[in-house]
């Protein structure tokens, strides 16, 4: 911690860090994006104190991100939407004053960009004009400030995600901001990477004394670096504010009713019938690999069975081969190695191996819920979306609508069927790529991280109905780094850290 | 993404600045394109292979780089000698097919060319880092920082845009539309799958953008670079290596008399 020296600061102010806290003032602040016909953000009175450290609530759609990224300057002009009140940084405009704020996003892929990790972290600094000598010195003090122990020319695309969050952030110190706006940056990272980020971010505030806002789920993981909480209300303006322990314990229902984790709030595993049926597929000795039987295998030697009614989670540490091989039992990839075969009953004539089905024999057989749902749209809207299985399979017109309808109810879309996928929440985005499986009624489901950055209510809908499923006999494969997934609904864990093949010779895992 | 990956190299070639190269290449590529005749082309080529040992890359790797000139120039000679245009006596005569001396000497003069233009091109960017030349170009041609280096964050882009199309792919064969339609519904699927592609990289590059403007990135703010990037007297050997060789090959070219200036 102590090498968390950022030297003097710009007019020798005498604060830790040499950085002055930014002080936050919005008055009747409102923000509609333009094309929308609900404002994102209305009616905002908020003061944030130079220094504090602020966790920022509300449900989905509440508008925190839409808060964060007006206080950072990048909502854009008059013809990205219309702004109502004042949203102030230091009694100024935040657009006028880049680098007074710093703004860490969620997708960790879509912030680096340079390709060598010094390079980008001096990104800011040279767009605020800072010498060449004092950038440098700057660099050095933001990758030790984050934990970042790397060569300045090591290659931005082989870091973890974790790794490339921690980056991102180093990027905004670099820029000594006098504001820190995280937006759910861990909401993307497997648990160690959560850690990781969280407790860089700790060390970080410890040592400057630059106001935080930080805005995520997962309130616990939070908790022991904000001293408030401030609860965005849906309708307008601010539900609750206050000390942390305070509002969680006044507003705790509410909370939970909008999606937060609030701690100690676990939801209960769902009853099941827990009835086993038929085996459906069998691998022995399986290698996988992510360019099929062509690649070379990420790991292999996996012994699995799948059978009816029954939920084998998939868990082991980042690149040890859990999407390859969901992608493989789902008849996506061709094997590396060894066996993998469908019971005679499963197959149903379509033959032993599945990467020889044909699109539509896969498509009643297997469905596949991928990590990214955008990765698995096809159509302009959501109706005509979980309409394509139903079709593919040639179901008449009125069986294909009654199907539909039901899925729209079953997964609280129905508001939305008219809407285009790619607009919606990503809470909306999973149900919908889960309702899109389901149109065609598979017996297996495969899932890739299916809770990935979910709300809690998204979360316990999704436990809720992966619980039905397997009590109608489907079978469930899901691939998860979330230990409570795994307790509320696994009934076999298969670990694929000891099959994993590391061959990177930097160690990277990937 | 190893085509878009330097070779780091390790002789004099390395430092030099890659504007240089840049500017070399130009230069030698607008001469070489400015008549067909296999002279100049053949004139350039010889002096590169001299100059070749000095690139910094093995042979294998220089073998590995340049390969698809290997498959574009022969393809190319043969396509022209069948079909090019036809002047004096006939060689052979197949049908409809007809090569003639005309024929075989264009199709020699654009080989050459092909090779003459590609290899000195490919050679110097296979040594280049696209930083680096981002750096060159901002710095010391003075082009606006934006457009570099907007143009150099979208780059680094493309490896997650062929980890997409992937994705894409196997997505579609999951949702059951892969099949159908024979070779013409085959087309239509690449084309959506490629509209698919589109839409995701246009919502990755907002993002991109939006936190590159978090960065301060894009303001009036004079901006200041953190790697220097300087012109010295290598630099302008190198630029001047590739005027010599241009100005070699088009004097070899008239003084042979076979000099035919495109635009004439």
């Amino acid at each position: 911690m102590s090498s968390v020296s950022h030297g003097a600061g710009g007019a020798g102010e005498p604060t830790r860090g040499g950085v002055r806290g930014a002080r936050v003032t919005a008055r009747g602040w409102g923000w509609r994006h333009a094309g929308r016909r609900r404002p994102a953000v209305s009616q905002l009175d908020l003061d944030v104190a130079p220094g504090e450290r602020v966790l920022l609530l509300g449900a989905s759609g509440a508008g925190k991100s839409t808060l964060l990224a007006g206080l950072a300057g990048v909502l854009g002009g008059d013809d990205e939407g219309d702004e109502a009140g004042d949203l102030l940084v230091d009694g100024r405009e935040p657009a006028d004053q880049r680098g007074r704020v710093g703004l860490v996003l969620q997708d960790p892929d879509s912030q680096v960009v340079l390709a060598r990790v010094g390079d980008d972290v001096a990104f800011g600094c040279e767009n605020l004009g800072v010498p060449r000598d004092e950038i440098w010195r700057r660099v050095g003090h933001a990758l030790d400030a984050v934990g970042l122990d790397l060569p300045l020319a090591a290659a931005t695309s082989e870091l973890s995600g974790g790794q490339k969050q921690r980056l991102a952030l180093a990027g905004a110190l670099a820029m000594r901001p006098g504001l820190l706006l995280l937006d759910e940056p861990t909401a993307a990272l497997d648990p160690e990477g959560v850690v990781e980020v969280r407790d860089a971010v700790a060390r970080v505030v410890a040592a400057t004394e630059a106001t935080l806002v930080v805005v995520e789920h997962r309130v616990s993981v939070w908790l022991p670096v904000v001293d408030r909480v401030v609860v965005l209300d849906a309708g307008g303006g601010v539900l609750a504010d206050g000390r942390p322990d305070d509002v969680l314990r006044a507003e705790r229902d509410r909370l939970v009713d909008a999606g937060v984790w609030v701690p100690g709030a676990a939801p209960p595993a769902p009853a099941r019938s827990r009835t086993t049926g038929d085996r459906l597929m069998t691998a022995m000795g399986l290698g996988v690999g992510r360019r099929g039987a062509r690649g070379r295998a990420v790991a292999a030697g996996i012994d699995l069975t799948v059978t009816e009614g029954r939920a084998l989670a998939v868990t082991g540490t980042n690149g040890s081969g859990k999407s390859t091989l969901a992608l493989t039992v789902a008849g996506l990839l061709a094997p590396v190695a060894g066996a993998l075969e469908a019971t005679p009953s499963f197959a149903d004539g379509a033959g032993a191996s599945p990467i020889r089905w044909k699109p539509r024999q896969l498509l009643t057989r297997v469905g596949t819920v991928f990590q990214d749902p955008e990765h698995q749209f096809l159509t302009a809207t959501v109706r005509r979306e979980l309409a394509v299985g139903p079709e593919a399979l040639g179901g008449s017109p009125t069986e294909v609508a009654s199907r539909v309808d039901h899925l729209l109810d079953r997964l609280r879309l129905d508001h939305l069927a008219g809407a285009n996928p790619f607009t919606l929440s990503g809470g909306e985005k999973r149900r919908l790529s889960v309702a899109t499986v389901l149109a065609s009624r598979p017996s297996l489901l495969v899932l890739d991280e299916p809770t990935f950055g979910q709300d809690a209510r998204t979360w316990r809908e999704l436990v809720a109905l992966l619980a039905e499923l397997l009590d109608e006999g489907r079978a469930v494969v899901a691939v998860t780094h979330d230990a409570e997934f795994v307790d509320a609904l696994a009934d076999g864990v298969l670990d694929l850290s000891a099959h994993a093949r590391r061959v990177d010779a930097t160690g990277t895992p990937r | 993404m190893s085509v878009l990956t330097p070779v780091v190299a390790t002789g004099a070639v390395g430092r030099v600045n890659p504007v240089a190269k840049l500017l070399a290449a130009v230069v030698l590529a607008v001469a070489l394109l400015l008549s067909i005749d296999w002279v100049s082309a053949g004139t350039a080529l010889l002096l590169e292979a001299l100059l070749l040992p000095f690139a910094g890359l093995s042979a294998r790797q220089l073998l590995a780089r340049t390969a698809p000139l290997w498959v574009a120039a022969p393809t190319s000679v043969v396509a022209i000698a069948l079909y090019g245009r036809d002047g004096g006596a006939a060689v052979v005569e197949w049908g409809l097919v007809t090569v003639t001396e005309g024929s075989l000497a264009l199709a020699g003069a654009i080989g050459l060319r092909i090779v003459a233009v590609g290899v000195p091109g490919i050679v110097l960017f296979a040594t280049t880092d696209p930083t680096d030349l981002a750096d060159g170009l901002g710095q010391v041609l003075r082009l606006p920082a934006r457009f570099v280096l907007g143009g150099l964050a979208g780059l680094r882009l493309v490896g997650l845009f062929m980890d997409d199309w992937r994705q894409l792919a196997l997505a579609r064969r999951a949702r059951g539309v892969a099949d159908s339609g024979g070779p013409v519904g085959a087309l239509r699927r690449f084309g959506q799958q490629a509209f698919s592609l589109l839409v995701l990289s246009v919502r990755r590059g907002s993002k991109l953008a939006t936190a590159m403007e978090a960065k301060g990135f894009g303001t009036d703010t004079p901006r200041t670079w953190a790697r220097p990037s300087t012109f010295g007297l290598r630099d302008g050997v190198l630029v001047a290596l590739g005027v010599v060789i241009a100005g070699a090959a088009v004097t070899a070219a008239v003084l042979a008399g076979t000099w035919e200036f495109v635009l004439a």
